[in-house]
């Protein structure tokens, strides 16, 4: 009759310690390995911004922060500003956030606060996250054919009535102008407003909507007095990752604002923006203008940081709190 | 009366957004379809201007190619750091400034990435190339997918972390066998969306990837890809090259589309510990 102990005698023990070793030598490495990639991951905003900041170092020094105040775009004479382009970039911006602070709030109230039952909301919510999936291309090229034509009397009629005020006015009004490339911006940056405003509505306390409802207050009171000012933090971090994204985005300015570079009061009439003025200049470009137009990346990069870190902060600190 | 007035105004605002969208969706399909002609579109070099027929073919090899480029870079690089954010390094002051930056990163205009890929890739190489447009994407991708890798392993409980080194696994072997498949599908969830994101994108692509006229798969040549396409063709005043960028646009749309819808449903289903 066979044993324990003679099966066990048969049977080479396996050689514990050499398969722990093995085993923790990949554990470490692996472990290295992740924190080096995710070190790397962080390091790669930096290492944008410095990349860019190098390659428009001969542009810097030929051109310094006057860069910033010259209207000139002149390949002849190799003369750069940017300064048209940041107004443009500004304006088409502002109207954008005109149009989509008060359109993104009013559609996360209609959809978080029981207006229509949930069917509804539902499939209206998931409609309007499909429109940051359509790609900016595309949207240009709608807008070039399709809004533009469908827009024209109506800038026709704004300058005509309304041409007296100054931002309405200038010689008969054009098709690609600040405006209608703020009207699509709009409509890409909207579809940001509501979700983050909709999750900040979400995460409430139910305590101040039902203490506010108590006291006798209507669902609009509550909304406008309880709702709105408790999650203005989340709603104004929205509304500069919103910033961000309308001063960023390049194709729909490209095709569609006109890329004239001037300085126009009237939004009638076409302007620049940075990114288009990349986008359309960068194919024959020689050095300098290569090196300026990294330099105008700088500018964007700069704008687009400031706004995007004042956001990424604010959620933060919103967040500490709940 | 003014919360009438209220309520109706939020009903007016979400009707104005659904009308753009529906247009959009619409007019691409209508003027799309109308200039599909199968299999040419799919087959075929875009005609020499002036002259009509032909496809875009080559743009659809070159986005795939250009997106196969990007994510061999980004996906492994993204979902190992998140591995490291969520896994050993959670609540790290190291995993804090990574994802910060990754925040901040992903609001970083794409054009931006594209002057970085310029920068990096093409000056030193020497021309553009379909490589350096899938750094650009890369670059674009990274943040998306470190997020979203965070998030979903972030989801899975830690009873399973403990029940895993109970029984003896090293991290690494419960990070492979137990935590990585219970967070997959909404990983998988991160990467297409992702995917989907960079498909659309012409910016970073403009003077990375450029455009090509031709059949072409060479990673160190210009690829044309569909974006950019749409943005050339549009530009250019002849019928026919217009009449193929809404082709191309719908086929852009669909592909970005189904990505997202795809997206959405693998990241409802659910996963085995739920």
């Amino acid at each position: 009759m066979t044993t324990f102990d003679d099966i066990q005698d048969k049977v080479p023990a396996p050689s514990l310690e050499k398969k722990i070793s093995s085993d923790r030598v990949l554990d470490v490495g692996f472990w290295g390995l992740t924190l080096l990639l995710a070190i790397s991951a962080g390091a790669v905003l930096i290492w944008v911004i410095l990349q860019t900041a190098n390659s428009s170092l001969p542009a810097i020094q030929q051109f310094g922060l006057g860069f910033l105040t010259t209207m000139t775009w002149n390949p002849v004479t190799n003369i750069y500003g940017v300064l048209p382009q940041i107004y443009g970039t500004l304006v088409t911006s502002f109207i954008a956030l005109l149009i989509a602070i008060p359109v993104g709030v009013g559609v996360a109230v209609f959809l978080t606060e029981d207006f229509v039952p949930r069917y509804i909301t539902t499939p209206i919510a998931f409609a309007i996250e499909l429109i940051v999936a359509i790609p900016s291309v595309v949207l240009g090229l709608w807008g070039i054919f399709v809004l533009i034509p469908f827009l024209r009397p109506f800038f026709q009629f704004l300058n005509n009535t309304f041409g007296w005020i100054p931002i309405f006015g200038g010689g008969a009004p054009r098709g690609n102008n600040l405006l209608v490339v703020g009207l699509v911006l709009s409509l890409m940056i909207v579809p940001l407003i509501i979700s983050i405003t909709r999750s900040t509505f979400e995460v409430l306390p139910p305590s101040l909507r039902a203490g506010s409802l108590a006291l006798g207050a209507t669902r609009w009171e509550t909304i406008l007095k309880v709702l709105i000012p408790a999650g203005l933090s989340g709603i104004i971090s929205s509304v500069m990752l919103a910033l961000g994204r309308a001063m960023g985005e390049t194709m729909v300015a490209a095709m569609m604002v006109g890329n004239a570079n001037r300085i126009d009061i009237s939004i009638l009439q076409p302007g620049a923006t940075i990114t288009g003025l990349i986008a359309s200049q960068f194919g024959e470009a020689g050095r300098l203008q290569v090196s300026a137009l990294m330099y105008a990346g700088l500018v964007l990069m700069v704008l687009s940081l400031i706004v995007n870190i004042l956001a990424e902060l604010i959620i933060r600190r919103f967040q500490n709190i709940e | 009366m003014l919360s009438i007035i209220l309520t109706s105004l939020t009903f007016i605002f979400t009707t104005a957004i659904l009308i753009p969208l529906f247009m959009v969706v619409i007019n691409v399909s209508a003027k799309g379809v109308n200039q599909l002609k199968f299999p040419d579109t799919f087959t075929q070099l875009p005609p020499p201007p002036g002259l009509t027929e032909g496809g875009f073919g080559h743009a659809i090899i070159g986005t795939l190619i250009t997106l196969a480029i990007a994510s061999s870079i980004a996906v492994p690089f993204g979902i190992l750091s998140a591995i490291y954010l969520a896994e050993f390094g959670r609540g790290s002051k190291i995993a804090y400034l990574v994802k910060f930056s990754a925040n901040v990163l992903t609001g970083v205009p794409a054009i931006l990435c594209g002057l970085f890929a310029y920068s990096v890739v093409v000056m030193p190489m020497g021309g553009f190339s379909a490589f350096s447009g899938g750094v650009a994407l890369a670059v674009l991708m990274l943040p998306i997918i470190v997020r979203a890798t965070e998030e979903a392993l972030l989801l899975v409980p830690n009873e399973m972390r403990q029940a895993a080194i109970g029984v003896g696994s090293t991290r690494f072997q419960m990070v492979i066998s137990i935590i990585i498949p219970a967070a997959l599908p909404a990983i998988i969830t991160g990467v297409v969306l992702a995917l989907a994101r960079a498909a659309g994108e012409a910016a970073p692509l403009l003077f990375t990837a450029f455009n090509n006229n031709f059949w072409a798969t060479d990673p160190m040549q210009p690829i044309a890809t569909l974006p950019v396409l749409i943005y050339f063709f549009s530009i250019i005043p002849y019928k026919a090259s217009q009449d193929l960028a809404w082709a191309a646009a719908m086929v852009l749309v669909a592909i970005v589309l189904i990505f997202s819808i795809v997206a959405r449903l693998a990241g409802k289903q659910k996963a085995f510990y739920s």
